[in-house]
């Protein structure tokens, strides 16, 4: 296993109260394994890989669980040693490549900085591995762009600009957070395609959060459903999509527009809205929005368990609810 | 004549949402909880309170200060602090507590006359520049730009040079070098109004430019202003204590502080006690306006109350 | 090529900011003010000597024309001549000049290394004592006297302490010879380090008494302009990038915080000439600004005009100075479309 969390746990202390962003995540990555991290925005995907990579802001605060990369944990790690492992063993792109560049600086010498951080190269070698690394992801004539400024570039080439830079280590780990979501579609499938490809030829694990589905389905080995902080599903790619188990899932998927269905009928939609993470309901997170709710949803939280090559969170697939869960 | 009807009513609904009012109660609402600016606003009470106490006691005829602030006594001048003379004396004899305290009516006075007087011109100017726009605009602005090339107290200066020396003089000079500042202010605010949809509606059922300008933009920067005049006040009472200094402002019989201040300088080695209190009530006075202009800017600018 | 282009646009609207500035002098000072016949030759002079005196400055005749001859002299380099010393204009200004600038140059130089010092160490420990402690200090320094404050210190440091003279720029006795009338430099250049650590000491206290305002406002603007940086997606991506919290801030975060920095930094320095007048005055520092006063009050029209013309002057010199720099600061602004 390359990287394992363990009941990971991250809140945010706000002055009305506490926030827990995170509430006992535990999942891991095996090498060279794409895993989708999926869920709506509040769902805690996104401080999850911050949490992993260490970049939590204030008022967050990771406050239990491991998260141990190589059998080590990161969490007991000092600043300065994840200094050393951060943009070199794990690197990191965001969902914004319009402004997850420094506007001031050349594309060449934002790469520069972060392979001459970790590497022992000097300023020329760094340069050609530099422009080496543009053309690996596809940035034409790379020796000319490599001297543009960020806003000389479209949000595309910035996000290949994003990638360069966090491949030019050779991590082990790239957590990629949105990275298509602020892109054109046409751009959004090259960019999936260039992160699919480079997995291959680095063999490194990618931890890919998304909201979108059509993401997941493209990209993804194995895939965790989140929602207000918890894990609700877990499965391979392809068992959540031809059996999706969780209400929640399931309610994701029949959400997703489908060009081959001609039936007429109304995109579904999950009713109701994520509830605010102060007052979450009782039991369940997801059962004032769910269509197959039960008493017992309401007062107790089910636990994930392990069904049918599945991890699912919810009551149908308990021994005692087993017998609905046929029925289906 | 129904269409002029239907563009009324939205007219209304945007007015309704920008009302003064409640701008001015959100204003509050957040300036309630910043301790500096409520700080600031008691000071301003206070010195409010006692510039108010000692014009009127003085009106009166009644004496409420330790000393008649201009009664000069050679035998006892350079007396440094103790029980009697919490401040000493001057060069005259004279009681500089007493002094001290009366000279917040001149500093408040003149710096609040003075900001009425930049504020009232710069209001007209920059309504005028900002809604006329075109020739007018530019050539208004070029003169404020004028202005502004040159420092202001070498402006106040000369105006005090051209006018004469005493406290209206000095009112006028220092009101009319901060004219630009209020006047951009305003050409600014007016110019993001001019695109807002009420006021396009207004054009659109026919009022007229002014009573545009009156009833339906200056309300709405009213807070801008507001703020500007507040930190306005600090400076006008800045400059009017620089050119007391200088010996042109505020004459005497006035206790003034920068003249206090320009007057004692000689003994700075041998009575430096003499120029240390005027000086801390300007700093207090100019502190207080300062910390409640910044209070009021950050409560109209929700994203700096963040910080 | 561009740039140079716009630099030349710039400079050619100094003219008619200097045509305005020269207007609303002479407004003010030969339309509105009293004759000056008698406060130059003094109460006793008689109305003959005094219409002579009208009479070859030019002042009888009308105004318009009176303009047109300031102007047209201008032109050739010629501002007149004061009305007490007789000597050019030009050689009264020019030999104060330097001990203005000089003075005006190490205030901002203090006020932007220490306001910037501050501002970052504020951010950067948001809502600690630092940051408190700068706030306070940044507030008391922008509601100070500028004249009030070099009172202080003179009474601290030259007649308590007495650690440093209280008044003038340098002891005549290590008077370097004059080259740029820059002591410091002159000093530096002919090796006179007497000169050099003399003119320093008179130089510190009105630096800092000048340049405490401008500190206060560079502090704020940097720290605002720090924090905003701060929370941009680029630093965490910076982060992201395993480089050190200090490379960040210097690297990242600052040097975009620049960027608004040194507008004020400009406006700041243009505000300087004007507190340049008290200070000097505090300080009896032989410049341009006390004298200025003087000049104004003395009716010695020709030279406040100077004056005011060169300052205007160098207030436009600094504006553009300030927008080559943004130009180097932030690769986004070109200077293709009219007035950037």
């Amino acid at each position: 296993m390359l990287l394992e969390v363990n009941h990971l746990k991250t809140d945010f202390k706000l002055k009305k109260g506490i926030v827990h962003a995170v509430n006992d995540v535990s999942f891991g990555i095996e090498k060279g394994e794409i895993l989708a991290i999926v869920g709506e925005s509040g769902s805690g995907k996104s401080v999850t890989s911050l949490s992993v990579m260490g970049l939590l802001q204030e008022p967050g605060k990771v406050v239990d669980g491991e998260i141990l990369y190589k059998g080590e944990d990161l969490l007991k790690k000092s600043e300065k040693e994840l200094q050393k492992i951060r943009g070199d063993q794990i690197s990191m792109i965001f969902q914004e490549p319009m402004t997850s560049l420094n506007p001031v600086y050349r594309i060449k010498d934002q790469i520069i900085e972060s392979i001459m951080t970790h590497m022992k190269l000097s300023r020329k070698e760094a340069l050609a591995r530099t422009v080496e690394m543009l053309k690996t992801v596809g940035i034409p004539s790379p020796g000319q762009r490599a001297n543009d400024y960020p806003h000389q570039m479209s949000g595309g080439m910035r996000q290949r600009v994003m990638i360069a830079m966090a491949l030019a280590c050779n991590p082990e780990l790239l957590i990629a957070d949105e990275p298509t979501t602020a892109l054109d579609v046409t751009i959004q499938a090259q960019i999936l395609e260039l992160l699919y490809s480079l997995r291959e030829r680095f063999n490194m694990a990618v931890l890919l959060i998304t909201h979108d589905l059509g993401v997941v389905a493209e990209a993804a080995d194995r895939v965790i459903v989140m929602y207000c902080g918890q894990i609700m599903e877990e499965a391979d790619v392809k068992s959540l999509f031809s059996n999706p188990m969780h209400p929640y899932t399931l309610g994701l998927l029949n959400s997703i527009p489908r060009i081959e269905d001609e039936s007429g009928e109304r995109l579904y939609m999950i009713k109701g809205m994520v509830p605010n993470p102060l007052h979450m309901p009782q039991g369940c997170p997801f059962s004032d929005r769910c269509d197959r709710c039960m008493e017992r949803c309401t007062l107790e939280m089910p636990e994930l368990k392990e069904v049918g090559g599945h991890k699912v969170r919810c009551f149908l697939y308990n021994q005692e609810a087993g017998k609905e869960a046929d029925d289906r | 004549m129904n269409q002029v009807k239907e563009a009324k009513k939205p007219l209304q609904a945007e007015r309704n949402a920008d009302k003064p009012e409640s701008q001015v109660k959100a204003m509050w609402e957040a300036l309630k909880t910043n301790k500096a600016a409520i700080a600031g606003m008691y000071l301003i009470l206070i010195l409010t309170v006692v510039a108010v106490v000692v014009w009127a006691s003085e009106l009166m005829g009644m004496r409420i200060l330790p000393y008649d602030p201009n009664d000069s006594d050679l035998s006892q001048s350079f007396v440094a602090p103790n029980s009697q003379h919490w401040f000493g004396t001057d060069q005259l004899g004279r009681d500089i507590f007493s002094r001290v305290l009366d000279g917040t009516k001149i500093s408040l006075f003149v710096g609040i006359a003075a900001v009425a007087i930049s504020m009232t011109i710069g209001v007209v100017f920059g309504s005028i520049a900002g809604y006329r726009g075109g020739k007018t605009d530019t050539i208004i602005m070029r003169f404020m730009d004028m202005m502004l090339a040159i420092p202001s107290i070498l402006l106040a200066i000369a105006f005090m040079a051209a006018l004469g020396k005493g406290i209206d003089k000095a009112i006028i000079a220092i009101g009319l070098v901060s004219i630009p500042e209020y006047a951009r202010i305003i050409r600014g605010s007016i110019l993001s109004a001019k695109e807002n949809d009420y006021v396009q509606a207004a054009r659109v059922i026919g009022n007229n430019d002014y009573s545009i300008i009156f009833k339906h933009i200056l309300p709405n920067v009213v807070s801008s202003i507001v703020v500007r005049a507040t930190l306005g006040v600090s400076s006008a009472i800045l400059d009017t204590a620089a050119l007391g200094f200088l010996g042109l402002g505020v004459q005497p019989p006035y206790a003034e502080w920068g003249d206090m201040l320009g007057r004692a300088r000689g003994f700075i080695f041998s009575a430096p006690y003499t120029l240390v209190f005027p000086g801390v009530a300007i700093t207090i006075t100019v502190l207080a306006f300062n910390l409640f202009g910044d209070g009021l800017r950050d409560a109209l600018d929700p994203k700096s109350r963040l910080r | 090529m561009q740039m140079i282009k716009y630099m030349i646009k710039r400079i050619l609207m100094l003219i008619p900011v200097l045509i305005g500035v020269s207007i609303i002098v002479f407004l003010i000072m030969r339309v509105f003010s009293p004759d000056p016949a008698p406060i130059v030759l003094g109460e006793h002079a008689t109305q003959q000597s005094m219409q002579e005196w009208r009479l070859a400055n030019g002042l009888n005749d009308p105004i318009w024309l009176q303009y047109v001859n300031y102007i047209k002299d201008a032109m050739t380099g010629n501002l007149g001549t004061s009305y007490y010393t007789k000597a050019p204009v030009t050689q009264e200004i020019f030999s104060r000049f330097p001990a203005t600038i000089e003075l005006a140059i190490a205030a901002i130089i203090f006020a932007s290394l220490l306001g910037i010092f501050l501002g970052v160490v504020s951010a950067v420990k948001k809502n600690s004592i630092f940051d408190n402690g700068g706030r306070i200090l940044a507030l008391i320094g922008v509601s100070m006297p500028i004249f009030w404050l070099g009172i202080l210190l003179i009474i601290l440091f030259s007649g308590t302490l007495h650690w440093l003279p209280s008044t003038g720029r340098l002891n005549p006795l290590y008077q370097p010879t004059q080259i740029t009338g820059f002591y410091l430099i002159d000093s530096l250049l002919t090796g006179n380090m007497n000169a050099l650590v003399d003119a320093l000491r008179h130089l510190v206290l009105p630096a800092l008494a000048l340049g405490m305002y401008s500190m206060a406002i560079i502090t704020r603007m940097t720290r605002s302009s720090m924090l905003e940086s701060m929370s941009q997606d680029y630093i965490r991506t910076a982060r992201a990038k395993g480089i050190t919290n200090r490379r960040v801030i210097r690297k990242h975060a600052l040097r975009n915080a620049l960027i608004p920095i040194v507008t004020v930094i400009g406006l700041q320095f243009g505000s300087l000439l004007g507190g340049a007048v008290l200070t000097e005055t505090v300080f009896s520092w032989p410049g341009i600004g006390a004298y200025t006063v003087n000049c104004i009050l003395k009716s010695d029209f020709p030279v406040v005009q100077g004056v005011v013309l060169l300052v205007a002057v160098v207030y436009v010199l600094v504006n553009l100075a300030v927008d080559i720099i943004y130009a180097f600061l932030d690769p986004r602004i070109k200077y293709a479309k009219k007035e950037g």
